[in-house]
């Protein structure tokens, strides 16, 4: 089992990729790797339960974890209880600890 | 246990907000004790431009110093005065000759490729924030 960090920067209405590096997530995990998913940038603006995006982060955190960078959110306006279900708020110094762990793979987006 | 992480950074200063992350990133990691190599590559190498100057903000009436703005060479000089012992900073050397970049702030050095990937080679782990 590898473990990866995917760090997502991009809004989904931004970038059609990020329904891809989603994918990619969650594909990685379905063949039992270990994977965190890590929010940043405008990467936070579709875990608002009003997004209509909201459902598909929802599906990821069912297979990955996902966390938000609280800084990204303040800077946004997004309060904690406004995230959708199943991610979790979380700051760079969480970040930096993963991208530190022995063996974990970054991949940047 | 500190590790040694290197980073490549490839965005111009001003640009995106990756870059603010990333010194976000780099600032965190040297806190936490580690080792941070950074190759700037591409237009990064603008972010050490010795003659970067902040400015006034003429639609709010307020002065440079009343802004308080920090240019990036700010955030590089304050990285390396603090953490000059685990920080080492190179830009590519091609490309400041492109861009003109070659006065830089203290610290940053000149370096290629190549020295990026001996970095890789003996890191912990290495992240590339590439340009979007």
């Amino acid at each position: 089992m590898a473990k990866y960090l995917v760090v997502e920067t991009r809004d989904p209405f931004d970038s059609n990729d990020v329904d891809d590096v989603y994918d990619l997530a969650t594909g990685l995990a379905d063949d039992s790797n270990d994977v965190t998913v890590f929010l940043v940038q405008n990467g936070v603006l579709p875990v608002r339960k009003k997004s209509a995006a909201a459902k598909r982060v929802a599906q990821l955190a069912k297979k990955v974890t996902v966390l938000t960078d609280d800084f990204s959110l303040r800077e946004r306006g997004i309060e904690v209880d406004e995230v959708v279900d199943g991610v979790r708020a979380s700051d760079i110094d969480t970040l930096v600890d993963l991208i530190a762990e022995d063996g974990r793979k970054v991949i940047w987006h | 246990m500190a590790k040694t992480i290197t980073f490549a950074l490839m965005d111009p200063p001003y640009e995106t907000a990756a870059t603010t992350t990333a010194f976000r990133i780099i600032d965190s990691a040297l806190r936490k004790g580690h080792k941070v190599n950074v190759f700037a590559y591409e237009g990064a190498v603008n972010l050490t431009m010795a003659g970067q100057s902040p400015h006034p903000n003429p639609v709010k009436g307020t002065s440079a110093e009343e802004e308080e703005h920090p240019n990036t060479k700010d955030w590089v000089s304050s990285l390396l005065k603090n953490h000059g012992d685990r920080l080492e900073w190179i830009n590519c050397g091609l490309c400041v000759d492109e861009r003109g970049a070659a006065d830089t702030v203290e610290g940053p050095k000149r370096g290629s490729p190549k020295e990026f990937a001996e970095w890789v080679k003996a890191s912990d782990n290495t992240v590339v924030i590439p340009a979007k």
